[in-house]
């Protein structure tokens, strides 16, 4: 890819376009789920706008994070739960 | 903490926001222009600005940039104190208390989800939802998508779907053909007005719209595998990778609320300058009614002009204005929703999906606010942005509740309030 | 007819009518709102045993005791959880306070434990270093109280009490309870519960509100593992007439952190007041620096009923022969409300109860007031 990004995905490395979110480049890693609910449920994102905290990722160790509202920055360490 | 102080700040950088933002840099006044999301745009625009080819956004976008707007993207509005005229705006690692002289509210909307069996599961989406994420880099192609809810933005999110080279088996419309037709919206099993209205008719070619038809369930193990849909009195059911499911839009009136403006009818109320019942607090696009893009670029205007005093230039579009909202009117009545979404929930489905609350537990409250404390529902960090709006619609509850920070929001962030 | 009329269906109303139902009594609970709309879904929900004085010991102690004999009864949503409290010492003048505690805990057969710097460090490390110590007081827990008024109140029902919503009381007196449209509703006896709004019904209680903000954050399983306050809690502004913040957290089952506390007087509007919000939470980051970059999903306030003395009212009011009053709890109404229910029922049935009574009664307060 000429304008790439290189992130990891719990510890597997993605490799996305320039100008992706971090929500897009799970998905596109076939990860099942972004996190579980509080009863231990896979989910994944809703409303890709940042309303609905359904995607909610660890970014670089920081928990909580909204993986639709961030771009893949080089060198990113996401976790999913 | 950064102190910020502009003549005119604007919340929300869709169409409304950029075009106020335009008016008022136009007469070389200072414009500030506040969006949580990484790149201005909105959700209608969204990474135009990066690849656009909708000659409006591009447009726009361009004269954002010709009368350098100030815009500050990835921030998000906590707080507020209009009486001392600031708003507090938090990024990934800073926050800062921004003064202003006349503040323009177009925070957009936001779609509508309505629970049913099986919506919680991954890869269940909202329509826009998925629109959204595509644009922001999700591989679709060849993917096998229904798409489903109601309203004008499915047939806009199908095409666009297809054009990404997704497989939309379906487009699936709660409204019955005869109600639209009704409104002028299409001609039995033909949605071709409506598709022209939205130029989309090539685009659909070969995907089958249904109308009087919705999702009854979705099903799957861990992730979604299949769909039901109900079209009118039989079922249809197909597997599919992606179902993306909205019924419409509700307007984010969340900071309005929390800075004192009244509303009507669930929207933001204005006067014919935008203003709302807070003095220098205007308001425009979706959040004050949800009309489409059109009618934002056109409040959105009128609440620049409204901002730097130039009542003139404003009255001048108020016809136009008022061509758009009754369109938007005919619209709402043509997609109004049926009674039997109501009866979709199962007692076990979830309602409230942060904290995971089903329609059996909330269903016997007396009302929003006992909902909350009794089962936690809309207690989650999305604040019931999701199952307040459903609330609302399933038990006919007053859902309104805006309890400061307006999203949420570090501690540090509060700490470093207005006063400080 | 029924025997006892209580208004208020807070915690405090709620374990007065479970107490009453279990005697055989004829119950009806009148409330304005929902249950637990008050001060009782306001508050942080500690199950705590105080020692501002020995009538507060004593009334916090006993229903601790009642707390844990209901704790096994009661079902998940209660949130029921012995995490007990940690009274952390900021240097040695604290210590020493840490020190006299713990003393009057163990004559008083209250487990207790001092830890010191080190031992402070291993059971909470998120707090800052440098602290001089703490007092782990064992048996004090937290509790979600709006589950648990209704819990009580379902128990209640069972029992053959009625509860109705909607009804604003605005007048109890030896006929009966007087709503907003003009009915009366009879009772042999009226208990007046109503919390922060006690005094409206009767204006004569010494209750004024004291008003407090509460946080609550995102869910962060494990940063903290008991209620953690600060002992400048008692030594210096709180007990004072002016506003007041100090260091209180309370880790919820759910993972999420509770963070007060602020008083202000004579305020009863809701509003949140930023300034003192402010204050509230740089104070909880002084004692917990990592605090800050901790997500918070909402902010709220709450009035507490709060009395000249800090004890609650409970007993007949003087002036009539068969109104009573369960109110004027403070910040200690999860606390006490057993106990309060407790109380008010051996007097109604004429029993001797476990504790005295006395310090409590409705006419010390209103005597110091004249």
């Amino acid at each position: 890819m000429a304008d790439s990004v290189w992130i990891s995905i719990d510890e597997l490395p993605v490799e996305v376009e320039h100008g992706t979110t971090v929500a897009a480049a799970i998905l596109k890693s076939d990860t099942a789920g972004f996190r579980r609910s509080v009863t231990g449920k896979w989910r994944g994102p809703v409303c890709g706008m940042g309303i609905c905290f359904e995607c909610r990722v660890t970014i670089n160790g920081q928990p909580h994070r909204r993986s639709c509202l961030v771009y893949c920055e080089s060198g990113m360490m996401v976790r999913t739960k | 903490m950064t102190g910020i102080e502009r003549e005119v700040v604007i919340v929300g950088a869709g169409p409304a926001g950029i075009s106020a933002a335009c008016v008022v840099a136009e007469t070389g006044r200072s414009a500030l222009l506040i969006d949580d999301n990484p790149s201005p745009g909105g959700q209608i625009w969204r990474e135009q600005d990066r690849h656009g080819s909708d000659w409006q956004a591009s447009h726009w976008l361009r004269r954002m940039h010709l009368y350098r707007v100030d815009v500050m993207s990835g921030a998000t509005v906590i707080d507020g104190d209009p009486g001392r005229r600031a708003i507090v705006c938090e990024t990934a690692n800073s926050v800062s208390t921004i003064r202003y002289k006349k503040l323009i509210l177009a925070t957009g909307a936001r779609e509508l989800f309505l629970p049913f069996p099986g919506w919680t599961l991954p890869n269940v989406m909202g329509a826009g939802g998925l629109q959204a994420l595509v644009k922001s880099g999700m591989p679709i192609s060849g993917k096998r998508v229904v798409v489903a809810g109601s309203g004008p933005l499915l047939l806009a999110v199908g095409a666009y779907l297809k054009g990404q080279g997704a497989r939309v088996l379906a487009i699936a419309e709660q409204a019955s053909w005869s109600r639209l037709a009704r409104f002028g919206l299409g001609l039995p099993k033909q949605p071709y007005k409506l598709a022209e209205t939205w130029q989309l008719k090539r685009a659909l070619f070969r995907v089958p719209y249904r109308a009087g038809a919705w999702v009854e369930a979705a099903l799957g193990g861990t992730v979604l595998e299949r769909v039901r849909l109900r079209v009118s009195h039989r079922y249809w059911e197909a597997p599919c990778d992606y179902l993306a499911v909205g019924y419409g839009l509700v307007p984010n009136i969340e900071l309005a609320v929390s800075l004192g403006c009244q509303l009507s009818g669930g929207c933001v109320q204005v006067d014919s300058m935008q203003q709302t019942s807070v003095p220098d607090i205007l308001c425009a696009g979706e959040t004050t009614g949800i009309g489409g893009v059109e009618l934002a670029l056109m409040e959105g205007r009128i609440a620049g002009f409204s901002a730097i005093g130039d009542r003139l230039n404003a009255q001048w579009l108020f016809s136009d204005r008022e061509r758009f909202r009754r369109f938007a009117r005919r619209l709402q009545k043509a997609f109004t929703l049926r009674e039997e979404l109501r009866h979709l929930p199962s007692e076990e489905t979830l309602v409230c999906r942060c904290e995971d609350v089903s329609y059996r537990r909330i269903a016997p409250m007396s009302g929003w606010r006992a909902a909350k404390l009794h089962t936690r529902c809309g207690m989650g960090p999305c604040q019931g942005r999701v199952c307040g709006p459903a609330a609302e619609f399933l038990f006919g509850w007053n859902c309104q509740s805006a309890r400061p920070p307006v999203f949420p929001a570090r501690i540090d962030s509060l700490i470093e309030h207005v006063d400080k | 007819m029924y025997d006892v009329v209580i208004a208020g269906a807070g915690i405090v109303g709620a374990a007065c009518a479970y107490e009453c139902a279990r005697e055989g009594l004829k119950v009806a609970v009148l409330e304005r709102d929902f249950i637990g709309a008050g001060a009782t879904a306001a508050g942080m929900g500690h199950v705590v045993v105080m020692d501002d004085s020995e009538a507060q010991f004593a009334l916090t102690r006993y229903s601790q005791q009642l707390w844990q004999e209901l704790a096994s009864e009661l079902p998940d949503d209660c949130e029921y959880v012995q995490t007990g409290t940690l009274w952390v010492a900021a240097d040695e003048e604290e210590m020493s306070e840490v020190r006299r505690k713990h003393q009057f805990y163990s004559q008083r057969k209250v487990p207790s434990e001092i830890l010191d710097a080190r031992s402070l460090d291993a059971a909470e490390p998120q707090l800052r270093t440098g602290l001089a110590g703490a007092l782990f007081v064992k048996e004090d827990a937290v509790v979600y109280p709006p589950c648990v008024a209704r819990y009580l109140l379902e128990r209640a029902r069972d029992l053959g009490a009625r509860v109705l919503m909607g009804r604003q009381v605005i007048r109890l007196d030896d006929e009966g309870a007087g709503f907003d449209d003009g009915t009366v509703m009879k009772g042999a006896v009226m208990v007046n519960a109503a919390g922060a709004h006690a005094a409206s019904v009767h204006p004569d209680l010494p209750i004024v509100p004291r008003k407090g903000h509460l946080l609550i954050t995102e869910r962060y399983p494990g940063f903290v593992r008991h209620q953690l306050i600060e002992l400048g809690y008692l030594k210096s502004a709180h007990k004072s007439a002016a506003d007041s913040v100090a260091f209180n957290i309370q880790p919820r089952k759910t993972g999420q952190l509770l963070i007060g506390s602020s008083r202000q007087y004579a305020v009863d509007s809701p509003e949140i007041d930023r300034s003192i919000l402010s204050r509230m939470l740089a104070r909880a980051t002084q004692y917990i620096p990592t605090l800050a970059g901790l997500s918070s999903l909402r902010v709220w306030t709450g009035l507490r009923a709060a009395t000249p003395d800090n004890l609650p009212l409970i007993g007949r009011c003087p002036g009539y022969r068969y109104v009573f009053a369960a109110a004027g709890h403070e910040g200690l109404g999860i606390t006490t409300s057993l106990a309060t229910a407790r109380l008010l029922i051996d007097e109604l049935m004429s029993r001797s109860p476990a504790i005295s009574p006395e310090p409590y009664s409705v006419q010390r307060n209103t005597a110091v007031h004249g």
